[in-house]
């Protein structure tokens, strides 16, 4: 069985306030809780192989591979190279967006008005893609590398015709989601609004990351055996780590 | 589903070329030409990426083209956006109805996991777009790379997702005949993976070739 979330067990802990942005490496076996403090997060995120940043993850393979359109407890994500990066093990969500990407400055202007840090310091409005890029530039990163993000505590749901709807009040206060990492990743955050996010005041809730030592996903895991395809994943991860 | 006919003539393109069955095809349009795929033979996955020719940093992005829009799929009307959130191609007619953007594309590595860990010999989307970036000039002298390759366009790809967030690959809509036509609203450079995949329906078992028409429009 997993070692589950104990605030006994916590390695390190750290806030993230709503609109900023976090990188940091995370090695296999450690477990994150990204908890949304206070109602409405949103927490963009970007996933590297730390040692080869070429890999990265994908979110069209992570989506094909466990034939849905949103990550929850059981599904994994996948790196471009077939191999699980990290696994979902707890969720109170039930739903997290993967196929909205993030806000651009543009956006955040004409949806929020215009601050800068001269009339605003620290409470200047930032947008997802700004807070993406600084913390890829930190790790030789850059444009190119921007892909598809994992959002998670978002929720966007589409019609048959492929409308899509932000489903607001989808995470209240207290909602969150535990991950586990399978490889060595670089964890590159935002915590900026959802580029569909309807709300007219910037005000998006502080995340707080828990860090636990969990191990590496053993035989009877909730999210290797959810489907055949990650079964799969995960032997190709074992087999890198040999 | 709305379908839009062209009044363009295949004997006015300045460009008409054939993409074989698992080929990969790479060019430049420029703006305000007009660009059309056409499925040959039907039910034929065509793997798309854009960038700009001036600067290949800006390319598609198929999150912002979604989330800009508000819609999963594409069809006439569908600004392609890329990553600058700058229009660069606009669809201006489709016979076909509907198209993917969020079921990427193929890899040796993918099949491995999606199939059988013995599958990964099978030939694949992403291995054709790491032969044009090693032998199209186009890429050459872009000095473009895998960093380049990013969540792509499925022309007459059927990959319905349900409210409830299911995803699948369905049995195509396309048929012998259809195309789907785009105006370019920048100069760019246009990778097309001809999809070889032969483990789903995306190509109804049967990769087929495509034929790729460029006209001047002004």
């Amino acid at each position: 069985m997993i070692k589950e979330f104990n605030s006994a067990n916590i390695l390190w802990e750290e806030v993230i306030p709503g609109g900023n942005h976090w990188s940091g490496l995370i090695r296999r076996g450690i477990a994150l809780r990204m908890a949304d403090l206070s109602g409405g997060a949103n927490c963009s995120a970007l996933l590297y192989n730390a040692d080869e940043k070429l890999e990265r993850y994908n979110m069209p393979d992570s989506l094909k591979a466990q034939q849905t359109a949103f990550l929850t407890a059981g599904n994994v994500c996948y790196s471009d190279m077939g191999r699980v990066m990290c696994s979902i093990f707890n969720d109170s969500l039930g739903w997290h967006d993967t196929i909205c990407g993030v806000t651009d400055s543009v956006m955040i202007t004409a949806q929020y008005g215009e601050t800068s840090f001269r009339t605003h310091r620290n409470e200047m409005y930032r947008s997802g893609k700004d807070g993406l890029l600084i913390e890829l530039a930190k790790h030789g990163l850059g444009k190119r590398d921007l892909t598809a993000t994992v959002n998670f505590f978002s929720k966007v749901s589409a019609s048959e015709a492929g409308d899509l709807s932000f489903v607001n009040n989808h995470s209240i206060a207290g909602s969150h989601v535990d991950i586990r990492f399978d490889m060595d990743v670089l964890l590159v955050l935002s915590t900026a609004p959802h580029p569909l996010d309807t709300k007219t005041t910037y005000k998006p809730a502080d995340i707080k990351l828990s860090a636990w030592h969990v191990g590496n996903a053993e035989r009877d895991d909730v999210c290797r055996n959810s489907c055949l395809q990650n079964s799969r994943g995960f032997i190709n991860t074992e087999r890198y780590y040999l | 589903m709305s379908l839009t006919i062209s009044k363009l003539k295949p004997e006015t393109a300045v460009l008409d070329q054939i993409c074989n069955a698992g080929d990969p095809w790479m060019a430049e349009v420029k703006k305000g030409q007009v660009f059309r795929i056409l499925d040959l033979e039907g039910n034929q996955a065509v793997d798309t990426l854009f960038y700009n020719a001036s600067n290949a940093e800006e390319r598609y992005s198929a999150v912002d083209t979604i989330a800009r829009q508000a819609k999963l799929y594409l069809t006439t009307g569908s600004v392609l956006y890329s990553t600058e959130g700058n229009a660069m191609l606009t669809i201006v007619a489709d016979t076909c109805g509907r198209h993917d953007t969020i079921g990427g594309a193929c890899s040796a590595e993918s099949n491995t996991t999606r199939y059988n860990l013995v599958k990964r010999p099978m030939h694949s989307c992403r291995d054709s777009f790491m032969h044009a970036l090693n032998h199209c000039e186009c890429a050459i002298h872009r000095h473009m790379s895998k960093r380049d390759i990013t969540a792509n366009i499925n022309f007459f790809m059927n990959v319905p997702v349900t409210a409830d967030g299911a995803l699948s690959f369905a049995d195509g809509i396309s048929g012998a005949g259809k195309y789907v036509e785009m105006r370019a609203e920048m100069d760019v450079v246009v990778l097309i993976s001809n999809c070889p995949q032969l483990n789903n329906p995306c190509n109804a078992y049967n990769p087929t070739p495509i034929q790729l028409l460029v006209w001047d429009v002004m």
